[in-house]
Parts: C-alpha cells; structure tokens; sequence
C-alpha cells in the first residue's frame, strides 16, 4: 500500500562513482602479484607485508566512499537525490 | 597439573568470574523491556560506533578464528595466510548490502534475513529455507566455539578423558547460557568489551616479545620454510610452504572471496549489523573493523613462530590424538609467565563466549521468526516471541554442546566447513534480492537446491589427507570437477573452493529458471517492501513496534 506506483524490480538504487573505489582492495586477489619471497620487510616474505598493507589500502577505500557519498542535506526524503549511498 | 598451569587456572577463573558479573549486570544497561524480540534479540536497535565495534569485531574474530587459524599455518603455511585477504575484503563487499539490510529491516521490522526474503518475495517458504540453512550452519560454528574453549583448558592441565573432562566446559556454558537467556544481546556486548582489550593487549605483547626472542621474523621464516619442506609419512608431500604453490593460488583467492561473501550471510553477523542504531554506525564500522584483520594476521604469524619455537600440541586424552588447536596456547604456555598465559587463555576463553552467545541469538531468532511464528503459531505476541527465543537460545547452545560432548570433534570441523559452504547458497536470495528483485521465487528455490546439493556432494568427494574417507576439505583439484560426468578440466590439478563453484551453479540455475518462469508467464510473487525502504535512517521513526511481516 505504498503512494508511489508499485513495480517488480523497484529496488531504489542511487547510484554514484564513488562505489566503484569498494573494488580496488578486490586486487588482493590476485596472488601472482604478491606470491614472491623478496623483497622482505623487517624479515617478513613479500607475500606477507603486500597483505598487511593491503589492510591499509581496505581501509582507506572504504574511508573514500563513507567520505564522498555522505548525505550533504539532512533529513532530506527525495529519492531523486543522488546521494550515491548505494550503487551496484 | 603443575604449580605453572595453577596460577593460569586461578587468573583464568578470576576474568571469567569478572566476565559473568558483567554478563548478568548487562541486563540493566540501557533498559528497556526485554519481553519484546527487538530488545531480547537485537539489543533495541540502539548499539551506537564503539559498542557496534567491540560487538562485531567479538562476533567476527572467534576464538575459533585465533586457534584454528594460526594452527592452520603451523600445519601447512602460507594457506592459512587467506584468513586476511578474506577479512581485508569482506568489508568493502559487504558496505552497501549492510546499509540497505539495515535500513529495510528498519522500515519493515525485520529481525533477521529471512524476514527479509520473506517479505521481499512473500513466501514463507523461501524464508524456511533460508532460516534452516542458517541454523544449520550456526550450530557447528557454535560447537566449534566449544573446541576452542576446550583446547584451552587442555593446555591448562584439564584434560582427562570421558564426560569428567568435559565438565569445566559444560560449567562454563551453563553460565553463558543463563545470562544470555536473561540479557540477550546486551550480554555478549558488554562482554565483548574486555574480551577484545585482552586480545589486544595478548597479540601485541606476543609479537613484539617472541621474534625478538627468537631472532627477528627472517630468522623464523627461515626455519618455517624448512620444517615445512619436511616429507609428510602421511602423505608423501611436504607439509606446505610459506608461499603459496602453482596448484593452490586459486583455492587462496576463492576461498578469500567466497569466506568474505558468506561472512555476513551467516545469523550472528546479521545479528551485530541490525543491532546497530543507524547507517553512519555501520559505515564506520566497516571502516574500523579491519584493526582485527590487522590483529588476525599478527595473530597468522604465531603459526610460525610456533614452528620456529618448536611448539608441539598436546595429545587430546578424549581420542589420544594429538589436538592441533592447541599449539597456540602452548605457546605461550611454554614461552610466558603463568600469569601472562592466564591472560592470554582468558582471551581466548572468553573469546569462545561473545560469538557463541551471538549465534544462539541469531540462530533462535531465526527459528522463533521464521519457523515459529510462520508455521507454528501465527499469531504470536511480540512477547511470545521473546520467549520462544529465550528458549530456543538455550536448546541451540546445549545442541553444540552435545556435539563436542557426544561426536567426535572432528566432525564439528567438516559441518562447519560444510556450513561455510551452504550459508554461501543463500547469497542470491539475500544479498542480491536487496539490490534487484529481477530473481523470480522459482528460481531462487532452484538454484538454493543445486548449490546446496552439488557442494555437499563435492565435498563428500574430496578424500582426507591420507588418501581416504570424505569432507577432507574444501579445495577441490579442478581435475575432479564433473558436470553430468563431463570433466571440464581433466587431470588439472589446481585447487578451487568449493562454496564458489556451488555458488556459481547455484547463480546460474537460478537465472535460467527465472527466464524460464517469466516465458511461461509464471506470476510474480509480489514485494512489501518499497523503494524509500532502502534508504531509512534512524531519524525515520519505527512503522509501529510489533512486526509487519505477516504476509498480506
């Protein structure tokens, strides 16, 4: 019983650019890149200090899109704004 | 039991009283009625940053986690390394799921994902199915809790065999179960407070001290690689590697990315995310819950130090083999003070407590929303409610208790690794639904039914490691993989999870089913739920207090 013309696949998506910064910790995935002994750090094999700084690069991603997409004009019930909270 | 294990007795016993207390009192915080099912079972909906923090970072990082993992590495190496990529990703994954969940269990009153399937597809029958999949699931990752919990109190001296060693845990659990019955959610996050100080404190002390103790990390690595490289008489291979092989990056990544998505589809994490007050909570969570990771993969590298140190495990008295969980709380049993080893069993101890309350609440929600109060008795009273899932908290943590008491441990390993991989089965349902509700309900059904089935029977296929028996893991050789007896990949013998290939299947059964439905004009089940539910902060006020999940 909503006001607003009900229709199947109505999901409300906003979307903003800013989500798309989520995929970059994805990269961690991709062992090649990492699965190497040398160079190490304070003794540590590459493959465990690239993972370690990956915590950082997860962290900072997900800083980026809490920052950006924060909504700017409270309490504000438009649907129409992009306010890019969630995306695909 | 030596004056050493004493002491850690006596310092371990005083935090676990101290946790008790704080467990009872928890009822008081933040009063409200705890006769309603919001307040009993998501503490309100009022958790504001820090306490979200301490709950989910409790809920997340078991002690399950911090035994099981680093034994994982002392076993085999650079494998058991996936816990951190895994927890590096899921955050960023799981950030806008989260906050749509959040805001449309809001709007809606839901209480736990199958509320939500219910209503987005109005069908109890898909919710059912959904709710038993996360109960069975929960319930070996309960047991495993215990697990934990024993093999601390192994390594303390208690370890006698039969029902008398598994008494100190079923005290142990009596506790937990009564001051979860009486606080509910409340209990576990205050508790996870000083569970999450002690860790900290234990893992920073731990690796700062022990590599200096032992010549630096390149020194241990060094040694690592070479106990590792020694033939296994089990099976012929060496034990693993401090780097990953050609024939498991694969299993790594995917086991990484496929742990990551089932992470928030279990009941607890669901649980900790709606206990939140409001969307900026959980957005900063998502931000501040990777300092576990970062503590999880210091946690990795006592694996190796572990095997540096020459650690061995204590042989389980219970099955006189030898107990592979306890290598970690050997260590610093051998490698610190009595005092310091008390504290660090504490952790680990109480550790075991905060998930465990957590997934009874989860999963009793899930049976008192979705069996209970669908099938059972429709017109039960949020207060009725209340109890049922008083109870059912209680039925669920003696049922994981039965299992470490009654089956042999090692079976609650393969159900949770086999939970692992049916909770991943409900992604499309939950996860997706939130996003598009282009999946029809026939589909849904469909494809649930052949990830569920496929990945079981893939992973009753995969042999133990001395070539023998099933459930023997989780990484399937590609080789092996058989469509209707088609090898896709004959004789490849690089590693895949299992959980990812059952996804995939279950992924494409249910968009052929759909497409299939919509051609034979099949009828659309309908959606309660609107777009704007997607969106409801905390300033939005509450529909009304009872539920609205009834279907129309």
């Amino acid at each position: 019983m909503s006001s607003e013309p009900r229709r199947r696949g109505h999901s409300g998506l906003r979307l903003s650019w800013w989500n798309l910064v989520l995929l970059v910790p994805l990269i961690v995935l991709f062992t090649p890149m990492y699965n190497a002994d040398r160079p190490r750090l304070f003794g540590m094999p590459y493959f465990y200090w690239h993972q370690f700084l990956f915590v950082f690069i997860g962290v900072i991603s997900v800083a980026i899109v809490y920052l950006a997409t924060r909504d700017k004009k409270p309490k504000k019930q438009d649907t129409q704004e992009n306010s890019g909270e969630d995306g695909k | 039991m030596n004056g050493g294990q004493i002491v850690e007795l006596v310092v371990f016993v005083v935090l676990f009283a101290f946790v008790t207390v704080l467990g009872f009192v928890a009822a008081r915080w933040k009063s409200a009625s705890l006769d309603h099912i919001d307040e009993w079972g998501l503490g309100g909906r009022r958790f504001g940053a820090w306490i979200s923090w301490f709950l989910l970072g409790g809920d997340l990082y078991t002690a399950y986690t911090f035994v099981a993992v680093p034994a994982l590495i002392f076993g085999s190496g650079a494998l058991g390394m996936y816990a951190l990529p895994y927890t590096i990703i899921a955050y960023p994954i799981v950030l806008l799921p989260a906050l749509r969940l959040w805001s449309v269990s809001r709007a809606k009153g839901y209480v736990t994902p199958a509320d939500f399937v219910r209503g987005r597809f109005n069908s109890p029958t898909l919710a059912l199915l959904i709710a038993i999949t996360g109960i069975v699931a929960t319930m070996p990752y309960i047991a495993l809790q215990l697990a934990g919990l024993e093999a601390v109190l192994r390594t303390m001296g208690i370890n006698a065999s039969g029902l008398l060693g598994h008494l100190p845990l079923l005290i142990a659990f009596v506790i937990l179960a009564l001051y979860t019955y009486q606080s509910g959610l409340r209990a576990p996050a205050l508790i996870a407070v000083v569970k999450d100080a002690l860790i900290y404190i234990v893992i920073i002390v731990a690796v700062i001290y022990l590599p200096i103790k032992f010549g630096g990390f390149g020194h241990i690595f060094d040694i690592s690689q070479q106990k590792l490289s020694e033939i296994s008489p089990k099976t012929g291979k060496p034990k693993g590697s401090i780097l990953l092989t050609g024939n498991n990056q694969l299993q790594y990544a995917t086991l990484a990315f496929g742990s990551a998505l089932a992470l928030f589809l279990y009941p607890h994490s669901v649980t900790g995310v709606l206990a939140s007050k409001g969307r900026r909570v959980i957005k900063r969570n998502m931000v501040a819950l990777p300092a576990y990771s970062f503590v999880l993969g210091l946690l990795c590298l006592l694996g190796f130090i572990a095997l540096a140190a020459g650690t061995s495990p204590i042989t389980n008295n219970a099955t006189g083999e030898p107990d592979t969980n306890t290598v970690v709380p050997n260590l610093f049993g051998t490698q610190f003070p009595s005092w310091f080893a008390g504290i660090a069993y504490a952790a680990i101890g109480i550790g075991a407590l905060v998930p465990a309350a957590v997934m009874s609440i989860g999963a009793a929600n899930m049976w008192t929303r979705n069996i209970y109060k669908s099938y059972l008795r429709r017109n039960a009273t949020p207060a009725q409610e209340a109890k049922q899932a008083k109870l059912a908290s209680l039925i669920v943590k003696f049922g994981a208790v039965a299992f470490v008491v009654f089956i042999d441990p090692q079976f609650s390993i393969d159900l949770q690794l086999i939970g692992g991989v049916l909770i991943l089965q409900t992604l499309p349902a939950v996860a997706i639904a939130l996003f598009t509700r282009w999946l029809h309900k026939a589909g849904l059904i469909a494809g649930w039914i052949v990830g569920m089935g496929w990945g079981i029977i893939m992973l009753y296929g995969i042999p133990r490691a001395n070539g023998t028996g099933h459930f023997g893991g989780s990484a399937l050789p590609l080789g092996h993989l058989s469509i209707f007896g088609w090898h896709p990949f004959e004789g490849s013998q690089v590693q895949i999870y299992v959980g990812f290939v059952a996804l995939i299947a279950n992924l494409v059964v249910a968009v052929l089913v759909t497409l299939i439905a919509r051609a034979f004009g099949a009828k659309d089940s309908g959606d309660e739920t609107t777009a704007d539910d997607y969106h409801v902060d905390e300033d939005t006020p509450l529909p009304e207090k009872a539920s609205s999940t009834n279907p129309a």
